[in-house]
């Protein structure tokens, strides 16, 4: 214990006699380590926004009953034909109700799998937007709002209103942003729906939906579910899509898989749905590490340095040292703590840095079409990345402060004595 | 006889550039209290030999004892631990740490040995100061005193541990005739008064005449 307290206590005269060079190599830790915090918190954060973007309002397998030509044909089944190769001209799609069957059992069997986090019904109805003489077409989701609430941040979306109005007015429609501005409709007024069949529905603006995507705002409108099948004409088991939104991704392909084959349904997953998105992420990733790094090893660098120059000065002073009964080890550990006491220092005031630039960038206006609910840039405070940080910052200063403080443990006296 | 400090026929070469055969079967052994000097000319060995027994060279043939405890084999360690406690040095420069006090210089050996509380080293350093007739400087920086002055801190360093012997290496070779003459009757002194063995390499024939006993020494060998 006094052999520490003596070693700290000469370490802390070197460090402070040129407190100049040492705060410059801290700082050099300070800026390495800040860089690394804000660099990572601004990054995932912006990361996470923009897969949010996608990634949770996408459901993990979409169900549905897509139309299509069925992949075997009526003369694929005569059997004198079997061996011949046979030509079907103009193959039309095989006529299919949009609806799918056995919906409800169909959830309550999906809900039952732990796997699943929730599913969504929606009854999607095409329509035709009345205002005056004016006609525009589009589509009408009937939705159970509060599980898009739950699963798929659909509140984020919604200007002018929430989710729970629609709920609470059962003539209600959150209209499309576009679809309000082209008709000059704002919140509260009402707006008239044609549908295929012929019927007219009038419905009160309970709030505008703004994906961002301007082709999905200009016609998607969302109403519930139970008025969507009232515009359809049909009862309440009418349910076309089934959203699925699992407790992890990663099981997305197998489960579609599997529904498609066993309830004979097109299931899309979303990896299928989505593949470029995680490169995207992945990549962004990589490179912010890259740069933090870097960083964090030159600053290693301008430390190595500056211990390099110190024991050059210092060689009378270890010569003497070691003469009057310190040991090589001594020696070396009055320059590593010297180093790691740098690195502490300035890993400690980076981290504090990084968190006040993040702090500063979470609070800095960001305004975006596609996320009408963000106001502000977003940012990650993962305590994880304060934790690398210093983690780093202690290794990369020892590393940097132990291969100078191996020379000082070498250095023999007689030659620094004779030498003079 | 007992000796504080003893040379069993000590080899020692230098191998580069060539193989040099600089001390040539050296054995001698020093008297508790006795002042000796050894004397040389350049290059004679007399430095090489000095650092042999100091243990901070283990290159050499042949035994090493102070105060009766063979020295040769033992590791770096223990040598350190052997000179902090039983050797003191005083050089030709004056080599104290800087940036740190002429009183935290003298303490440093002392605390390095731990043996002491912190107060009672410091009562020590300020007692050697004092002994050297520098105590008014204790609080100054190292490198704000006079040569004089460093050399006297030096040897305040040396003595903080009541070693068994002191080395120097031209302890006066740096210093004008008065500082010269200061440092002997200080050398003088110690060994006189505290029965405290000296060994000092030196050119100064003043200075070694008026010493106990002078080893003579030419071509690595002692001649008388």
């Amino acid at each position: 214990m006094t052999r520490m307290s003596l070693i700290f206590d000469i370490t802390r005269t070197h460090l402070l006699s040129r407190l100049k060079q040492s705060s410059i190599a801290a700082l050099g830790v300070t800026f390495g380590i800040g860089t690394y915090i804000i660099m990572m918190s601004f990054m995932t954060g912006l990361n996470g926004l923009l897969d949010g973007l996608i990634l949770n309002r996408t459901p993990h397998i979409h169900i549905y009953n897509e139309i299509k030509p069925s992949a075997q044909q009526p003369v694929d089944y005569y059997q004198a034909f079997q061996n011949s190769i046979n030509v079907v001209h103009s193959i039309k799609p095989k006529k299919s109700q949009v609806r799918l069957h056995n919906a409800l059992p169909l959830m309550a069997h999906l809900k039952k799998d732990t796997r699943v986090k929730g599913v969504t019904p929606q009854a999607n109805a095409r329509v035709f937007y009345l205002a005056g003489s004016n006609e525009l077409n589009g589509i009408v989701n009937g939705i159970n709002a509060l599980e898009e609430v739950r699963l798929f941040n659909f509140g984020d979306y919604i200007i002018g209103g929430t989710p729970q109005d629609l709920i609470r007015n059962r003539n209600g429609i959150l209209l499309g942003a576009g679809i309000a501005k082209k008709m000059s409709l704002k919140v509260g007024d009402r707006v008239q729906v044609s549908t295929a069949t012929g019927g007219i529905f009038p419905l009160k603006i309970v709030g505008l939906y703004q994906s961002g995507l301007a082709e999905i705002d200009n016609v998607q409108s969302f109403v519930n579910l139970k008025t969507a099948q009232q515009l359809l004409g049909e009862g309440s088991n009418y349910i076309s899509d089934l959203n699925v939104k699992l407790w992890d991704m990663e099981n997305a392909v197998e489960m579609s898989k599997n529904i498609s084959r066993q309830f004979k349904l097109t299931a899309i997953d979303i990896k299928t749905a989505n593949a470029q998105f995680e490169t995207g992420t992945s990549i962004r990733n990589i490179i912010s590490y890259a740069v933090s790094i870097t960083l964090l090893i030159v600053a290693g660098f301008g430390i190595y340095n500056i211990l390099n120059m110190l024991i050059y000065e210092k060689m009378n002073d270890i010569a003497i040292l070691k003469a009057t009964g310190f040991s090589g080890t001594d020696v070396q550990l009055i320059f590593i703590s010297q180093a790691v006491i740098i690195g502490i220092l300035g890993g400690i005031i980076g981290l504090l840095l990084g968190y006040g630039v993040s702090v500063l960038i979470s609070n800095t206006p960001f305004e975006t079409e596609a996320l009408p609910t963000i106001e502000t840039f977003p940012v990650n405070f993962d305590p994880a990345f304060y934790v690398i940080g210093i983690v780093f910052a202690m290794l990369s200063t020892f590393l940097a402060g132990y291969l100078p403080s191996r020379k000082a443990k070498h250095i023999d006296p007689i030659e620094i004595i004779r030498g003079q | 006889m007992d000796f504080i400090l003893e040379a069993r026929a000590v080899n020692k070469y230098f191998r580069n550039p060539v193989l040099f055969h600089v001390l040539k079967n050296i054995s001698f052994g020093i008297n508790e209290g006795e002042f000796v000097s050894i004397m040389g000319k350049s290059g004679c060995g007399k430095s090489t030999l000095l650092y042999i027994l100091s243990t901070m060279d283990t290159d050499y043939e042949g035994d090493l004892f102070i105060n009766k405890r063979k020295l040769t084999g033992l590791t770096g360690p223990e040598l350190a631990h052997v000179r902090n406690e039983q050797i003191g040095f005083v050089f030709q420069f004056h080599y104290l740490l800087p940036e740190f006090s002429v009183l935290e210089n003298v303490m440093l050996p002392a605390r390095k040995l731990a043996r002491k509380s912190p107060k009672q080293i410091r009562m020590d350093a300020m007692e050697k100061l004092d002994l050297l007739g520098i105590k008014d400087q204790a609080l100054k920086k190292a490198s704000m005193i006079s040569g004089g002055q460093k050399q006297r801190v030096a040897i305040a360093r040396a003595l903080i541990n009541d070693p068994k012997i002191i080395m120097g290496d031209e302890p006066t070779g740096n210093l004008d005739s008065k500082n010269s003459l200061n440092v002997f009757n200080i050398f003088k002194q110690l060994s006189i008064e505290q029965n405290l063995s000296l060994l000092v390499v030196t050119h100064d024939l003043d200075f070694a005449r008026k010493t106990d006993r002078i080893i003579e020494m030419a071509d690595g060998e002692i001649i008388s």
